[in-house]
């Protein structure tokens, strides 16, 4: 076995290998949402495998500052989320984040944002957990996604208070999400794994009406 | 349903909350002094007040933060939203520390 670990080539053709055979929370959903999405009125996809990491450390803190270094920054007050490239960190809890990434950046596939904030934390006082496995992320888009999500989420989601980039920890259809509106008609919702069927259920059951002539 | 305002959050809906008892029950000094009254009295006595309470509650679907709050047991009116750890910003008389009466 020793030539096929020997080339990086080939470890990175292992990597995309596992990824072909891992099962995400909604996969079997994937055929329902690509039926009940209604191109340009409301559509529903499973985006798998976002890296996602926690961190925890104390604002203002020399920890918190060496981890900003690496994420490009950590928000400051609840709806807060700081993109710096493909890599958001949102706003969980005062001195609580979570890192969102590409699936790349895992280290399974050769990324290594998690070892540059592992050590970046160093001996410090704070948490930097990979918790890519826990939730999964919907992306809800089109003008009607906010119709949609108003059914069940108690949050104003109105534009003129909601704005592109704000991301909170809530509930939608009545369990613990975190809602990120990442542009003016698209949403990334994180269920946690447990939940995805239910969630992607709700959801698909919540955009049917727009399949439907409007009542006038 | 109760509008509770989260002091990291803002208001949220009374679903994303946990509810934790009756505030400002302080741990006792020496635990081991305590004869088995003392110490029930400690963990299961509460006050059963009508009118204004201090109690906990947590943020478990947001900040996942503790915080103190005065809700009027009667009318569920909110009075006051208080960090832990601070006293009770009431001029009538608190709740008693420790095991209630
Ligand atoms: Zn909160």
């Amino acid at each position: 076995m020793a030539e096929t670990a020997a080339s990086p080539t080939s470890e990175k053709n292992l990597a995309a290998q596992n990824l072909a055979v891992r099962t995400s929370p909604a996969r079997q959903l994937a055929e329902a949402f690509a039926s009940g999405s209604l191109a340009g009125t409301v559509e529903l996809a499973e985006v798998p495998f976002l890296t996602l990491v926690g961190l925890r450390a104390q604002a203002g803190s020399e920890t918190a500052q060496r981890l900003a270094s690496v994420t490009g920054g950590l928000p400051a007050q609840c709806g807060g989320t700081v993109t710096n490239g493909d890599t958001t960190v949102l706003w969980l809890g005062p001195g609580e984040f979570l890192v969102v990434a590409p699936t790349e950046a895992h280290e399974s596939l050769g990324g290594d944002l998690i070892q540059a904030l592992q050590s970046a934390l160093a001996d410090g006082q704070g948490q930097v957990v990979d918790l890519s496995a826990n939730r999964t992320t919907f992306e809800l888009t089109g003008p009607r996604a906010r119709a949609v999500l108003e059914k069940g989420c108690s949050l104003d989601l109105h534009p003129r208070v909601l704005k592109a980039g704000t991301a909170y920890s809530t509930e939608v259809a009545n369990i613990p999400v975190i809602l990120w509106k990442t542009g003016e008609e698209s949403f990334r919702i994180f269920p946690r794994a447990s939940f995805a069927e239910f969630l992607g259920r709700w959801l698909l059951d919540a955009m049917r009406e727009y399949a439907s002539p409007e009542v006038p | 349903m109760l509008l509770i305002s989260c002091p990291n959050c803002g208001p949220r809906d009374e679903t994303e909350f946990h509810y934790g008892g009756q505030a400002h029950v302080a741990y006792p000094e020496n635990p081991n002094e305590l004869n088995d009254v003392e110490w029930s009295r400690y963990l299961f006595y509460r006050a059963n007040t009508k009118g204004t309470f201090a109690e906990r509650w947590v943020h478990s679907t947001g900040c996942r933060q503790w915080f103190n709050m005065l809700r009027d047991t009667v009318s569920y009116d909110i009075k006051a939203v208080y960090p832990m750890g601070t006293p009770r910003p009431d001029t009538t008389p608190a709740a008693p520390e420790g095991a209630a009466k």
